[in-house]
C-alpha cells in the first residue's frame, strides 16, 4: 500500500501538509526585512546562514489578512526552484505517514483562494488536512481577490 | 584511450591561447615585417598544433595548420617578403583553424568547415611571388619539418630517461621543444646535420643530440647551451601553475563573503563583551579573514590585457575594410579585474572600439584636410580610481555632433526642443545611451543601427558599473567606463528611511547634502521638489514616497545627489549612516520584477538590506532630463595622464583637496569613537587601529571645533595599513584643470589651485599621512599598532 509523508502546520486553525521531499528545514526566525512595493504576499526577507530567502505570507496567499511579524514566525522552507522559498505559518505540526487510501480530492464546498492552492484532503484521526501545492503557494504573482 | 576526452580538451584549450599570441603576433610582424623572432614563434605555434592535430587525427585541420605552416616557412626563410596581404591570408587561415577548434570543441566533429578555399588562398600567395631564390627553399624547409617529428621519437629515452616511454606525447604544456629544431630555427644548425645525428641515435649512438652534433663540428657550443635554456623554462611554468575550476573560486569566493559577515558580527560581539584577550583574538581573525579575503580576489583578478589583446586584431581588420589608419595605444593593461567582470566588460568594450574606429576616427582625406595626421590614434586606457577601474576609449577623431545628437532625439521623441538650450553638452551626448538611437548618416555593418550604445550602457550597469562620455569638436571623444573592482563586493552608503535600512551602491553617489531647513532646504517648482545645489536646481525623489511610505518632513533629511542614465537627480532619506563594503546577494527571481531593488545583501547587524537600483528609481520616478550640469568642461591631452580627479574638502574656512586616487574610502565615525593612544588619536575600525590626523591641526587652520556628533574621515590604505584624515566636511569631488596653479608656500600642501571658481589648497598626502603613522610607509609592523 503506498503512503506519503507530510510535514504538517497550521495557519488560522486549519491543518495543510507539504509532502517532506519538498521541505529544506524548518525555523523560527524573527527578523524580517519588508518589500516595499512587493506584492502583498510576501512578508519580508531574512537571512538564513547568509543565503537571502524570501517568505511567503501563506494568510494572505489564502485570502487572510497578513501575518504581524512581530517577535518569531515559524517558517517552512521549501526547497523550491533553485532557490529555496519560505511559508510563514502560525505553528509546525508533525511529520504524517498517510496512506493514498485516506486520500479524497478537495470538497466541491471549498472554494476561494484556498481551493486554488489545495490538490486534496486527507482524513486523520479527528481531523483534516489539506495537501498545498507547493507552486501555488509560493506564487506571490497569483492573482488574490 | 579513454583519457582521450581530456587530452583534446587541453589541446582545445592550448590552442585557443595559442592562437590569440598568434594573432597578437601577426598584427605585429605586419608592423615590423624584419621581425625573424616574431616569424619563428608563429611558426613554431602553428606547428605545435600542426603536430597534434595529426596525433589526434584531426586531419582537416592538421591540413590548414600544415598549409599555413607552409607559407610562414617560406617567409621565414626569406623567400617570399611579409606583405598586408600575406598578414590578411595568415590571419584568415587562424580563423579557419578556430573555426575548425570550435566545431570540434561543440560537435566533436570538424566536418561543415570549409578550409579548401582557406587552403586555395594560402597556395595562391604562395606562388604570386615571382621570386627566383624559390626553388631551394621548399626543399629545406621539409627536411626541417621532417627533423622535429622524429627527433621526438629519438630524443625521449634520452633526455627524458627517468620517465617511461610512452606512445603519446605528453600534454602540450610539459612538452619541450625538440633540441633540433630550436638550433635549426636560430640557424646555428644545419636540417640535414639534425636529421643524420638523429638517424644516428636511432641506431644505437648512445650520445645526445647536442653531443653529437657538437663533436662532428656542426654547431657551436653557445648555440647548444642557448638551446638548452629556450628548453628549459616551458617546464618551470607548468610546474609553478595550476588550472583552478572557476566554480570553486565562485564557492570560495561566497565562502569568503560569508566569512567577512560573521567576522563583523563576531567583532561587534567581542567588543561590547570588551575582554582585553578576546578582543585581540578578534582583531587577529579579522585581519586573517581580511588578508584571505584579498587573497581569494587576487586569484580571480586577471589583466584587461586577456580582453585588449584580441582588440588590435579588430582595429587592424575594421580600419582596413573602411580606409583608414589607424594606431592602436595601450595604456594600463596590467590593471586588474575580477573575471567574470572581465568577460562581463568585453563585448561593451570591443563594441566602443568598434564604433570609434567607424564612426569616430575620419578617413585620411578629412583628417589631412582638417590639419590632423592621417594616422587616427585610439588610446586604450585602464586605471584605478577610488575603489573603481576606469577603463577609457579615446579616439582623436571629429567629435560628436551634439546639435545632430539634441535635433535626431527630439525627432525620436526623447526630448522636447524647449529643453535643448537649458541642456548641458554632455547631458545630450548622454543620449546616445538611449535604445533605438543612432545618429549615423548609414547604416553599415559595423556600426550605426542603433543597437549597441544602449546595450553597452545596460551590460556595465548590470555589473554596477556606470558609462560616460566626453567630446570635443575636432579633438575626440571619450568614452568611460566605471567598473567596480568585483562583482560580489561592492562599496555602498547604507541610509534610512522610514524604520528601514537600505543600500546604495556608491558609483552613483556624486555628493550628499545636509538639509537644515535654513541654510539649505527644498523648494517646490509647483508642486515638484527641487534643490539649489549650486545654483542650478536639483530635481528630487523622495525615497519615502518611491516606496509607498508616509511621506515625512523637508528638514533634517539629507540629499544624496545621485547619477544614472546620465541624468542628474537627488534622493531624498532620512539619513545617511556609512559606507561599507557589502556583499551582494541574488534577489528572489519573483522580487527582481519589482525593478525597484539590484539585489540584498546582508547588513552588518544580520539583517537583510536591500540594495536600491538607482536608475530604475529614476525611471520610475518620471525623471525629465535635468537641468543640472557642470560648468568645468573638462579638457583631455591626448596621450597623457588625463585630468586629475580631486576630493574637495572643507578644513574651517580653506578648501583642501586630495587626489582621489589616493583615496580608498569615506567614513563617518561617532566622535565618541576617538581613542588615545599615547598622543596620537585612533579609532577602531573593521580590526584594527586606525590612527587619524586632524587637517586642520596638520595645515595650521585652527578655529573652532566642529560641534556634532561624528568627524567626517578620508582613509588612506596600503598595504594591510590605513590612516584616517580627519576633515570637517567633504564638499565635492571635482576635476582639476590645471590652469591657475601655484605652488606651496605654506607646509603640508603641495600648491593651491582654482577649482570650482574656488581657491582650492592641494594635500601633500605622503606629508599628512607621516603625520597620523611615522612608520606607514616602513615595512615593519608599527608597534604601536600591534600593542594598542
Amino acid at each position: 500500500m503506498a503512503s506519503r509523508q507530510f510535514a504538517t502546520f497550521e495557519v488560522a486553525g486549519q491543518l495543510f501538509g507539504v509532502e517532506v521531499h519538498t521541505v529544506q528545514e524548518v525555523l523560527s526566525y524573527n527578523e524580517y526585512t519588508p518589500v516595499p512595493l512587493a506584492p502583498p504576499a510576501v512578508g519580508g526577507l531574512f537571512n538564513l546562514r547568509g543565503q537571502v530567502i524570501a517568505a511567503v505570507d501563506l494568510r494572505v496567499q489564502l485570502g487572510l489578512a497578513r501575518q504581524a511579524l512581530q517577535g518569531p514566525v515559524m517558517n517552512v522552507i521549501l526547497r523550491g526552484d533553485g532557490e529555496p522559498v519560505s511559508l510563514l505559518v502560525d505553528k509546525i505540526g508533525e511529520v504524517v505517514d498517510l496512506d493514498d487510501e485516506t486520500f479524497e480530492p478537495p470538497p466541491d464546498t471549498l472554494s476561494g483562494p484556498t481551493r486554488e492552492l489545495v490538490v486534496g484532503t486527507f482524513k486523520l484521526d479527528g481531523r483534516l488536512m489539506l495537501a498545498l501545492d507547493v507552486n501555488q503557494a509560493v506564487d506571490t504573482y497569483r492573482a488574490t481577490t | 584511450m579513454e583519457d582521450l576526452g581530456e587530452i583534446v580538451g587541453e589541446f582545445l584549450m592550448e590552442s585557443h591561447e595559442n592562437l590569440d599570441q598568434i594573432d597578437r603576433d601577426l598584427v605585429s610582424l605586419e608592423q615590423e615585417p624584419d621581425s625573424r623572432d616574431l616569424i619563428s614563434r608563429i611558426f613554431r605555434a602553428i606547428h605545435t598544433i600542426k603536430g597534434t592535430s595529426g596525433f589526434l587525427a584531426f586531419s582537416r585541420l592538421e591540413k590548414l595548420a600544415h598549409a599555413g605552416e607552409s607559407l610562414l616557412s617560406r617567409l621565414r626563410d626569406g623567400v617570399q617578403p611579409v606583405t598586408p596581404e600575406t598578414i590578411t591570408v595568415l590571419l584568415v587561415t587562424i580563423d579557419g583553424v578556430r573555426a575548425l577548434l570550435s566545431s570540434i570543441e561543440e560537435n566533436n566533429t570538424e566536418e561543415g568547415i570549409d578550409i579548401d578555399s582557406t587552403i586555395e588562398r594560402i597556395h595562391a600567395q604562395m606562388n604570386a611571388p615571382s621570386d627566383p631564390a624559390a626553388a631551394p627553399a621548399p626543399a629545406a624547409a621539409p627536411a626541417a619539418e621532417a627533423a622535429p617529428a622524429a627527433e621526438a621519437e629519438a630524443e625521449a629515452p634520452v633526455q627524458l630517461d627517468e620517465t617511461p616511454k610512452r606512445a603519446a606525447p605528453e600534454p602540450i604544456a610539459e612538452q619541450r621543444q625538440p633540441l633540433g629544431q630550436i638550433l635549426v630555427e636560430a640557424g646555428a644548425a644545419q636540417p640535414a646535420d639534425v636529421s643524420s645525428a638523429l638517424q644516428q641515435q636511432i641506431e644505437g649512438d648512445e650520445r645526445k643530440l647536442g653531443t653529437i652534433l657538437l663533436e662532428e663540428g656542426k654547431t657551436q657550443p653557445a648555440a647548444v647551451s642557448e638551446a638548452l635554456q629556450a628548453q628549459t623554462p616551458k617546464r618551470s611554468i607548468a610546474d609553478s601553475a595550476i588550472r583552478v575550476d572557476v566554480d570553486l573560486l565562485d564557492t570560495l569566493l561566497n565562502m569568503v563573503g560569508e566569512l567577512v559577515l560573521a567576522r563583523n558580527q563576531l567583532v561587534r560581539g567581542v567588543m561590547e563583551i570588551g575582554d582585553a584577550t578576546l578582543v585581540r583574538s578578534a582583531q587577529r581573525l579579522g585581519m586573517i579573514t581580511s588578508e584571505l579575503q584579498e587573497g581569494i580576489m587576487k586569484t580571480r583578478m586577471q589583466p584587461i590585457e586577456h580582453i585588449w589583446s584580441k582588440l588590435p586584431r579588430v582595429v587592424r581588420d575594421l580600419s582596413n575594410s573602411l580606409g583608414k589608419q589607424v594606431e592602436l595605444v595601450m595604456q594600463g593593461k596590467e590593471t586588474e579585474l575580477d573575471r567574470s567582470l572581465l568577460e562581463a566588460v568585453k563585448d561593451p568594450l570591443t563594441h566602443l572600439v568598434r564604433n570609434a574606429v567607424d564612426h569616430g576616427i575620419e578617413d585620411p582625406e578629412r583628417r589631412t584636410a582638417s590639419g590632423k595626421s592621417p594616422v587616427g590614434t585610439l588610446t586604450l586606457r585602464a586605471y584605478h580610481e577610488g575603489g573603481h577601474v576606469a577603463v577609457e576609449v579615446a579616439d582623436d577623431g571629429a567629435g560628436l555632433n551634439v546639435e545632430r545628437i539634441a535635433q535626431k532625439a527630439v525627432e525620436n521623441g526623447l526630448l522636447r526642443p524647449e529643453q535643448i538650450p537649458n541642456m548641458d553638452k554632455r547631458d545630450i551626448m548622454a543620449m546616445v545611451f538611449q535604445p533605438g538611437f543612432s545618429t549615423a548618416a548609414k547604416v553599415t555593418n559595423v556600426s550605426g543601427r542603433g543597437v549597441g550604445m544602449d546595450v553597452v550602457k545596460t551590460n556595465i550597469e548590470n555589473i554596477g558599473g556606470a558609462v560616460s562620455v566626453d567630446s570635443t569638436p575636432g579633438e575626440g571623444t571619450v568614452w568611460r567606463l566605471t567598473i567596480p573592482l568585483t562583482l560580489a563586493i561592492i562599496q555602498a552608503l547604507t541610509v534610512d528611511c522610514g524604520d528601514q535600512r537600505y543600500v546604495v551602491p556608491q558609483v552613483a553617489v556624486l555628493e550628499l547634502v545636509f538639509i537644515d531647513g535654513t541654510a539649505t532646504k527644498i523648494e517646490y517648482a509647483s508642486g515638484a521638489p527641487v534643490y539649489r545645489l549650486r545654483g542650478k536646481l536639483l530635481p528630487l525623489v523622495r525615497l519615502d514616497r518611491a516606496l509607498g511610505f508616509e511621506v515625512g518632513g523637508d528638514q533634517g533629511v539629507y540629499i544624496m545627489v545621485l547619477q544614472a542614465d546620465g541624468r542628474r537627480f537627488g534622493l531624498v532619506v532620512d539619513r545617511v549612516l556609512n559606507t561599507e563594503e557589502v556583499v551582494v546577494k541574488a534577489l528572489n527571481t519573483r522580487l527582481k520584477d519589482i525593478g525597484l531593488y539590484a539585489g540584498a545583501t546582508i547588513l552588518g547587524d544580520g539583517k537583510v538590506g536591500l540594495i536600491l537600483d538607482v536608475s530604475s528609481l529614476a525611471r520610475r520616478s518620471h525623471l525629465a532630463v535635468d537641468s543640472e550640469r557642470e560648468n568645468v568642461v573638462e579638457k583631455r591631452t591626448a596621450g597623457g595622464g588625463g585630468t586629475e580627479r580631486l576630493l574637495v574638502t572643507a578644513v574651517g574656512e580653506r578648501r583642501v583637496a586630495i587626489p582621489l586616487d589616493t583615496v580608498t574610502r569615506l567614513e563617518e565615525f561617532p566622535r565618541d569613537r576617538i581613542e588615545h593612544a599615547g598622543s596620537r588619536e585612533v579609532v577602531q575600525y573593521r580590526g584594527q587601529i586606525l590612527p587619524l590626523v586632524r587637517l586642520s591641526h596638520l595645515l595650521g587652520a585652527y578655529g573652532e571645533e566642529l560641534e556634532g556628533d561624528t568627524v567626517s574621515v578620508v582613509v588612506y590604505s596600503e598595504g594591510g595599513k590605513s590612516v584616517a584624515l580627519v576633515v570637517d566636511r567633504i564638499v565635492d569631488i571635482a576635476e582639476n584643470s590645471t590652469t591657475a596653479r601655484r605652488d606651496a608656500e605654506e607646509d603640508g600642501l603641495v600648491g593651491t589651485a582654482v577649482i570650482q571658481q574656488r581657491v582650492t589648497e592641494l594635500l601633500d598626502v605622503r606629508r599628512a599621512i607621516l603625520a597620523a603613522d611615522p612608520n606607514f610607509y616602513s615595512d615593519s609592523m608599527d608597534e604601536m599598532l600591534v600593542e594598542a
